[in-house]
């Protein structure tokens, strides 16, 4: 085994969330698997990948997703404890290792999070091992007593035996359970018979946050690390001509300075330094053939692709939209504009790591270690077994930290450069904001036909953008995965899948692939399509002469779940009711992420375009609720998130390149800025939606009905800045 | 040399005297409570005290903490019990991803340092830290939460 890297870094909850790597002693380059655990007598006994129990009765839950904010390092774990039916208060979270799972042939299964999965992927196999384990647990009691395992039942971390009361906790029993079979078929529990689902359960990384001991990839200290600030080619594929280092040779502090393919790396004994000195390094970039793009020149090749009679795919057709529009009583267009926004996750990218002996140790924040593992080990050269991606908390994450996986590349690239030595590397807000993988602008063409009594009988939508699986994730679009060849499903969500009673709908994506990068951004085309589609609505329903909530019910009947959260919402929200003169209210309704939502806004708009939201009520119907404060926690956060991103988020390009660089001019929400959000949670159980993203989908367009309510100007491009509205 | 005295210890730093504060103490001192966010005085992530005072350390060379106080989060609990403000940001589930949070603490600390009773508009106005996160409502009732602890306590 190679020799342990003694670290001064742990990571975090370092009292009781040890990663697996590491408990056998210490991190070290050999990785000791948790396989190995059940070896040690005293020590920890492995029942299977996900339950571990200790002599003392502790409990430890791995957990394979990543924690950013969105809660799951709780809500996860709760779902095999609910079937372990384990004391909650004894038990400990840790993280499952990427390197084990490569060794172990993917045991944790999917250790990405994104697109709000988390629960919704893997609620099964999760609550399938808790179950397992206290089927183990329970046969191990009943060997031991002699009697059979159906007399026996398990609760509270204790076995207990039919009436007489024996009873053994599950340390007393977890090495003779360990060595069982598993049982092949194990029963769920009845959702009505649920502990701890349904409850508000504590996150458990927040004790260590507010003392200051959370942390993230940004904090890793290791003995002897060096730091690197980079700087990337300004024009997006472009690359490095040459560079002069000489008035930073010899400057103190400075290490080394490292051209590499499309960036240059200045590597210092903090980072300060190498950040000045990077300042100092005279580069010369060859930008390539993208240097004269600019926001205007994007819009064109979008509008292009409004028009175009070919590449484009049909993603959706019934009936015959041509034949209806032609003959509809009323024939309503409009053209819906949303631009490139950056991520800003408050932590900047970063990458820590050590290239030694043909292996590659990683500390970065990620929303998938399995993918910073393989970037690690093919940027590195070696197999992915040699490859450890420590696991840290996030600053954000918001998708940034998903696909693109750049920051371990760069980060492994210098580590390579400086062979045997710990490299941090970490990006300036400016970087950050430069080179982002933008949540794609998109431009739609919308057209509708009306019948006499105002019924949309016709429908069609045509969507021009990047797509993001085929430029980012390099998933090709074809069917299945594709609503049909050619077809980004983010490009057309919330259009394609359009619930509402529509007889001739078409809708067609006009792929048109731009030199920006784009990738997955919060709500990624739900971000951007209800705003769209219930503006359009509403255009609809405004055309109609009818009330726009009754117009939607009319149109959702024979949808349910979007029926119901629309209605909860509106009834939450009074709608209907009297309101102050000069306060109009505005709706909308759409399913994301499996979860159904729906939101009113409640505002008066000023003569000076400042919009003063008095309410915001927002409705999300998840199927069951895991933890449900922890959903309340997100809906606010999608609120702050998406009223950001419609009144001031805008990423725009000039000479190939991006404008804004910092929060000075691209701007954030803050305090005194945010509403009053009134989360209507309306769980009706019998599906698992997702809730870190679904929250944000409904905002924008029940923001601009209302804007549209007050002062009857249609809102069909955002942000709101640039039509001189700014929130109060 | 610089002297200064972080949570209570004094240190000396051999570095240069325009070094920001914050780059000194997360990678100098390996006091990593204060985080970075922007470094242009905009988010607040990097807050500490000096001398009482709420700062952003991102753009506090220093030499201008020379031989002054400075507190971060790591030093805001007393003989191990939490400040009330810690306390509350427990209580009321307060931080998300958190990346902002030790900023977002001792801002508000120090808004009730001033003001044992603030108000919203009170709030609105010392509170100016960016959460990424969108945990603002809970800053708040937090906020109210801790000040009215600290009534009691000290009544
Ligand atoms: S890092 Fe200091 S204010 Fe943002
Ligand atoms: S909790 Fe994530 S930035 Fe505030």
């Amino acid at each position: 085994m190679a020799k342990t890297f003694a670290c001064k870094f742990e990571p975090a909850r370092r009292r009781f969330l040890k990663q697996s790597a590491a408990i056998g002693g210490g991190l070290s380059v050999g990785f000791n698997i948790p396989g190995a655990l059940a070896q040690k007598p005293g020590a920890a006994v492995e029942i299977n990948a996900w339950v571990v129990i200790r002599p003392d009765d502790a409990i430890i839950i791995r957990y394979a997703r990543s924690e950013m904010g969105q809660g799951s390092m709780t809500s996860a774990p709760m779902l095999v404890a609910e079937e372990l039916e384990c004391d909650w208060r004894r038990v400990k979270i840790e993280y499952a290792s990427a390197n084990a799972n490569v060794k172990r042939k993917r045991a944790w299964g999917d250790m990405a999070s994104v697109g709000s999965r988390t629960i919704r992927n893997s609620q099964e196999y999760l609550r399938k091992a808790g179950a397992t384990a206290r089927e183990m647990l329970i046969a191990a009691a009943a060997q031991q007593w002699g009697v059979p395992a159906s007399e026996c039942s398990a609760s509270n971390s204790f076995i207990t035996h039919g009436a007489g009361g024996r009873r053994l906790s599950f340390g007393k029993v977890a090495d003779a359970a360990a060595k069982l079979e598993p049982p092949k078929d194990v029963k769920l529990k009845d959702p009505k018979d649920w502990k701890l689902i349904g409850k508000s359960v504590k996150r458990i990384d927040i004790p260590d946050t507010v003392v200051g001991r959370q942390r993230y990839g940004i904090d890793v200290q290791l003995p002897g690390m060096l730091y690197a600030a980079i700087a990337q080619c300004p024009v997006f594929g472009g690359k490095l001509k040459s560079m002069d280092a000489s008035k930073v040779e010899g400057r103190r502090g400075i290490v080394k300075v490292v051209p590499l393919e499309t960036f240059v790396a200045v590597v210092a004994d903090n980072w300060w330094r190498a950040k000045e000195a990077l300042r100092d390094v005279h580069i010369e970039w060859d930008v390539g053939a993208n240097g004269n793009v600019s926001s205007a020149s994007l819009m064109e090749f979008y509008k292009g692709g409004l028009d175009a009679q070919s590449d484009v795919a049909t993603a959706r057709k019934d009936g015959d939209f041509e034949q209806a529009f032609g003959s509809a009583e009323r024939k309503i267009e409009a053209e819906y504009y949303t631009p490139y926004l950056a991520h800003s996750c408050l932590e900047p990218m970063g990458c820590t790591a050590i290239v030694k002996d043909g292996k590659v140790e990683l500390w970065t924040s990620t929303q998938n270690a399995e993918a910073s593992l393989a970037v690690a080990a093919a940027t590195a050269g070696v197999p992915l077994e040699n490859v450890e991606v420590h696991r840290v908390q996030l600053g954000g994450g918001f998708g940034r930290r998903g696909g693109a996986q750049d920051f371990v590349r760069q980060g492994v690239a210098i580590a390579k450069a400086m062979e045997g030595t710990p490299v941090k590397m970490l990006w300036t807000r400016e970087e950050d904001t430069q080179h982002d993988f933008y949540r794609p602008a998109s431009l739609v063409r919308m057209k509708a036909g009306l019948d006499g009594s105002g019924k949309p009988v016709a429908w069609y939508s045509r969507v021009a953008a990047t797509s993001i699986f085929e430029t980012l994730a390099r998933v090709p679009l074809k069917r299945p995965f594709a609503p049909a060849d050619g077809v980004d499903p983010q490009s057309v969500a919330s259009l394609y899948d359009l619930p509402h009673a529509i007889p001739n709908v078409k809708v067609e994506y006009a792929q048109r692939t731009a030199h920006v990068p784009v990738g997955f951004w919060r709500t990624v085309g739900h971000s951007q399509n209800p705003f769209v589609r219930e503006s359009f609505m509403d255009e609809l329903a405004n055309a109609a002469g009818k009330d726009p909530y009754e117009y939607r019910r009319a149109l959702l009947a024979n949808s349910p779940k979007d029926l119901g959260i629309l209605e909860a919402t509106a009834k939450a929200a009074g709608w209907g009711q009297p309101l102050p003169a000069g306060v109009f209210r505005g709706i909308a309704e759409t399913e994301a992420y499996g979860s159904y939502t729906s939101a009113v806004a409640e505002l008066s708009v000023d003569k000076n375009g400042e919009v003063n939201i008095r309410r915001l009520v927002l409705g999300i119907d998840p199927g069951y609720a895991v933890n449900p404060d922890n959903i309340q926690a997100q809906m606010q956060g999608s609120s702050v998130f998406m009223l950001t991103a419609m009144f001031w988020g805008e990423i725009t390009i000039k000479e190939g390149r991006v404008e804004q660089s910092n929060f000075h001019d691209y701007r954030m929400m803050r305090l005194r800025e945010m509403p009053k959000v009134e989360v209507v949670l309306a769980p009706s159980g019998g599906f698992w939606g997702g809730v870190g993203e679904p929250g944000q989908a409904s905002i924008a367009p029940a923001v601009c009905n209302a804007i549209f309510a007050a002062t009857g100007k249609r809102v069909r491009s955002l942000p709101l800045k640039n039509l001189g509205l700014t929130l109060a | 040399m610089i002297e200064l005295t972080v949570n209570g210890r004094k240190h000396n730093v051999d570095v240069e005297p325009e070094m920001p504060l914050l780059w000194v103490l997360r990678d100098v001192l390996d006091v990593k409570g204060p985080k970075f966010g922007c470094g242009i005085a905009q988010c607040g992530a990097c807050t500490v005290h000096l001398n009482g005072e709420p700062v952003r350390s991102c753009s506090v060379p220093v030499s201008a903490a020379a031989n002054h106080k400075v507190l971060t989060i790591e030093g805001l609990a007393q003989r191990g019990q939490l400040h009330p403000v810690q306390k509350a940001w427990i209580d009321h589930e307060v931080p998300q991803c958190g990346y902002c949070q030790s900023g977002q603490i001792m801002a508000a600390v120090a808004l009730l340092a001033k003001n044992r009773d603030p108000s919203d508009q009170d709030i609105d106005a010392a509170m100016t830290n960016i959460c990424r996160c969108g945990t603002y409502a809970r800053i708040r009732t937090a906020i109210h939460a801790a000040a009215k602890t600290l009534k009691s306590t000290k009544a």
